[in-house]
């Protein structure tokens, strides 16, 4: 052991925090605000500002106003946490100036609860709030199931829901701790503590003695802090948060991204600590290989395999990228790991860098994300300050240094060859592989890219084991994938799942299901390169190689959700005309045949379409796949090829019944009046920009099919529904 | 028989008119960079720099840029026409970027596209004659919780409605106005 190493690691910790304690004295009230691009699109900044107004005007010294990255809960941002110490942790939704002023005052100030406005409103305030993991490997040990023993027992103790909430969770993460065998992870809120329960006794004696009399059972708590002790603390009471695994997010919406000191808190760098410390890079290497932890930008190639390959052609130089060029559109969970806790993606990147060999490292960002690349230039810095990066890290005889590139809008240069030439300062176009970038690339020597995602699993990977890592994914594949959900969705945000788990657990557990009441039609996966999973194969467990197996693939983790009211031909032209419009232009299937795509697609979604269309396009789409230069081309007909292959129907309505059975394609429908309902107000008439609608006053009224464009403006204004769209 | 002699090495003067074309500023960004071993490296960089202050790339500033970094004049135009993001037109006054990103297009986007070209009187790419907006598509902001969203200059609104796009231009129209009175 590097005992330098060791020391040094151990000062920083102990002057993080020194600095802590004395920054938040216990009592502390702390006003926790997010602030991501998204956050404050939503208007964060006036409610920080307004935070910071109300504690200067009250003169208290003892409140904190404390930033964090987003949690990715993003349609109820801006989201406000008040933690009063003893106190259960409360967050607002939707938060904005006037109702930061309320909270302040209301709360913080007269200690009452805003019951509206709390996150997803929930019915009751209880006292104690009992977490109970329910994961397969946990949740079944006492009498088939913990959650009904605690259940049976708060009955028995006379606790109902008003005073004790019992909530069953996804796992709390302490299946790898060492303890004994047979037990589960139970959280109380809001006192912090957790207990390792294993009998009905146990369960018996933490009803009377914590949640009765209010002490803490002791020799039932949990030594150890789990992963995801700190999130379940704040957010277990949520369940859009409480069905997840967050490996990657660990330290989303918990920690301030611009904060060193609170990052190591969290065990941030010890990794690192633990990887310098040992000073065998193959051990590195093997501990990834290990964890079963595949590439999360999309490939899924196994990353301990990439760094071997890598480590075994470095001669002199030899270079690590982080691919931050985060373009499949309705994909943003990158964005949001660079803005809310860029130091673990920093020390990811060191360990590979390590383990590799580089000697020097470097940032692709879009430069379509001014706050990530402002946080990543701020975590730099602060790294080097701290002798985290530049010269002998840590104190050991590993040097490494970070720049940032930035990329210009160019979705190819997600690609790793196009990446590297565009670092270069090139026109961003693939090249022809072999050789591949661990044997000869940026400037000819061996470089190793990896995706935002990957680097952030791996302090975790360590801190916890490349056992525990592995064991939380599927059999094949380690971890947990993070996806974005958006769409025809409740819950639109950032979701982080075990590898293996279903779109239904997804969309309907964790995303609350389909907007509006709408039925689920599919799930579009993997962005532009993905296919679309059709509702009846939701309940497959999803990794690498289930998706390619329905025609998509895993992408970056976009997940889109589609209702009824989408149409699956336009969903397809869609996404063909965003590929035919990024493709670099280098090779003939790409350029050319994603146009003549578009074109036939164009002419099916115009009411123009042929038979024999839908095989035109298939033997296309296999061209393009088979023989394009890179993923960008041999991905582009998956939209295409799923939508074919599971809604094959639709596809034949419009071209031989040229019909829209999703009422999407403006051509292929039209609007009537229907005379029963019609009574005659004249509003649609009024409403129409091309004059197509007659008829006088309470009388029905008639559209003119001839001029009718079709925009819909009578169907949208008219109150009595009785404009029909056929 | 005329005496005039050829200057042969006029070298000193075009880089004194490249300097020229630039700000200060820019011309110590670029100065720095070549102290990198892999000077052309860090032309994207550059074109960043220039656009950030001109809002757009001019053929003099491309020339000045490709003098100053010693790659030719075509490399750098063969960047920053590959690049989305570099623009070789003036931009208007208030940018307006409308997300076409797929979160966006299922909830409605095309349709509050439609209604801004409509409005505004101009297409994706194009400005408006008083120069007052430049309209353009984008992939994705990354808002998807919004969705649809409409960007103008970096501050985004969400949860779009047709109806909503004559007041948000009316808007920015007024505060260009009023700004021109004071």
């Amino acid at each position: 052991m590097n005992t330098t190493v060791l020391n040094t690691y151990q000062e920083l910790v102990n002057a993080a925090k020194a600095r802590l304690a004395e920054a938040c004295p216990e009592n502390t009230i702390r006003i926790q605000v997010g602030s991501a691009t998204c956050e404050n699109a939503a208007g964060a900044l006036e409610v920080w500002q307004e935070f910071e107004k109300s504690i200067r005007t009250s003169g208290r010294k003892d409140i904190l106003l404390h930033r964090t990255g987003c949690t990715g809960r993003c349609s109820r941002e801006p989201i406000v946490g008040i933690f009063v110490p003893g106190k259960m942790p409360v967050k607002y939704q939707q938060v904005d100036r006037d109702m930061a002023h309320q909270i302040f005052m209301h709360h913080v100030l007269g200690g009452e609860l805003m019951g509206e406005q709390v996150l997803d409103r929930p019915d009751t305030a209880p006292d104690y709030q009992v977490l109970v993991c329910d994961a397969q490997h946990c949740g079944c040990c006492i009498n088939g199931s913990a959650v009904e023993t605690f259940r049976q027992q708060l009955a028995a103790a006379e606790l109902d829901a008003k005073k004790v909430q019992l909530i069953p969770t996804g796992c709390l993460g302490f299946c790898s701790m060492p303890r004994a065998e047979h037990t589960t992870s139970v959280h109380i809120r809001p006192d912090n503590i957790v207990y390792n329960v294993k009998s009905v006794e146990d369960v018996a004696r933490i009803v009377k003695e914590h949640l009765v009399e209010g002490r803490v059972v002791e020799s039932l708590v949990s030594n150890e802090t789990s992963i995801n002790q700190g999130f379940f603390n704040l957010y277990g009471d949520v369940v859009f948060f409480n069905r997840q695994k967050r490996i990657a997010l660990r330290n989303a919406g918990v920690i301030n991204p611009e904060s060193l000191d609170e990052y190591i808190q969290y065990s941030g760098f010890k990794a690192l600590n633990d990887v310098l410390g040992k000073g065998d890079p193959d051990w590195v290497v093997d501990q990834v290989t290990l964890s079963q932890l595949r590439g999360r930008g999309g490939g899924g190639f196994p990353t301990g395999l990439k760094w071997k390959l890598t480590r075994q052609n470095v001669k002199d130089e030899c270079y690590i990228i982080c691919n931050a060029d985060e373009g499949d559109p309705g994909a943003f969970m990158d964005r949001s790991m660079l803005e809310s806790d860029p130091f673990s993606v920093i020390e990811g990147m060191i360990i590979a860098g390590y383990a590799v060999g580089a000697t020097r490292g470097f940032f692709y960002v879009r430069a379509e994300y001014p706050l990530a690349i402002k946080r990543i230039e701020h975590a730099i810095g602060v790294c080097r300050k701290n002798g985290l990066l530049g010269k002998n890290i840590l104190g050991s005889d590993y040097s490494l240094d970070l720049e940032i590139r930035l990329g210009a809008g160019a979705f190819v240069c997600g690609e790793e060859t196009a990446l590297i030439h565009s670092i270069e300062g090139e026109r961003g176009q693939p090249r022809i592989r072999p050789p591949f970038p661990a044997q000869s690339g940026l400037w000819g020597k061996p470089t190793c890219i990896n995706n935002v995602e990957t680097f952030a699993n791996i302090p975790a990977l360590f801190v916890f084991g490349a056992d525990w890592f592995r064991k939380v994914g599927t059999e094949k594949s380690g971890g947990t994938k993070v996806f974005a959900l958006a769409g025809k969705i409740n819950h639109t945000g950032l979701v982080e799942v075990p590898m293996g788990a279903t779109i239904r657990e997804v969309v309907y557990n964790i995303g609350g299901g389909v907007a509006k009441g709408k039925s689920l039609k599919g799930v579009q996966t993997g962005g532009p390169a993905g296919g679309i999973i059709p509702v009846s194969l939701i309940d497959t467990p999803i990794d690498y190689d289930t998706l390619g197996k329905m025609g998509s693939i895993m992408g970056s983790g976009g997940m889109i959700v589609l209702d009824e009211d989408d149409c699956m031909v336009d969903v397809a032209k869609f996404f063909i005309t965003f590929c035919q419009d990024e493709s670099c232009g280098k090779c003939t299937p790409c350029r050319e045949g994603t146009k003549r795509m578009l074109e036939i697609l164009e002419r099916i979604t115009a009411g123009k379409g042929e038979a024999g269309d839908i095989e035109k396009l298939e033997r296309l789409a296999m061209l393009v796949k088979n023989s394009s230069l890179c993923g960008l081309g041999k991905a582009a007909p998956n939209p295409v090829l799923s939508t074919i292959k599971h809604f094959r129907a639709e596809y034949e309505a419009h071209i031989h019944d040229k019909r829209c059975v999703s009422r999407k394609c403006k051509a292929l429908i039209k609007y009537e009046v229907d005379a029963d309902k019609c009574v005659g107000c004249t509003m649609c008439a009024r409403n129409c920009p091309v004059d197509c609608i007659s008829g006088t006053r309470k009388e029905p009224h008639l559209i003119d099919q001839g001029k009718c464009i079709k925009c819909g403006r009578c169907f949208e204004v008219c109150r009595f529904d009785a404009v029909n769209r056929l | 028989m005329s005496t005039t002699t050829t200057k042969i090495d006029n070298r000193a003067e075009v880089l004194d008119a490249a300097r020229a074309a630039l700000t200060p500023e820019i011309v110590a960004f670029i100065e720095e960079c070549t102290a990198d071993e892999h000077v052309h490296s860090h032309l994207i960089r550059v074109l960043h720099k220039v656009q950030g202050h001109y809002g757009y790339l001019s053929a003099e500033q491309m020339d000045a840029v490709a003098q100053l970094l010693q790659v030719p004049t075509s490399r750098v135009t063969g960047v920053a026409t590959f690049y989305h993001f570099f623009r070789l037109e003036p931009r208007g006054k208030y940018m307006l970027s409308v997300c076409l990103g797929t979160a966006c297009y299922v909830k409605g986007a095309e349709r509050i596209a439609d209604k801004l070209q409509e409005e505004l009187g101009i297409h994706f790419g194009e400005t408006t004659k008083d120069k007052l907006f430049s309209l353009e598509a984008t992939r994705c902001l990354g808002t998807c919780g919004l969705a649809p969203v409409v960007m103008i200059e970096d501050k985004v609104y969400g949860g779009m409605e047709p109806d909503q796009v004559p007041a948000l231009i009316g808007k920015y129209a007024k505060m260009a106005q009023e700004e021109k009175k004071a």
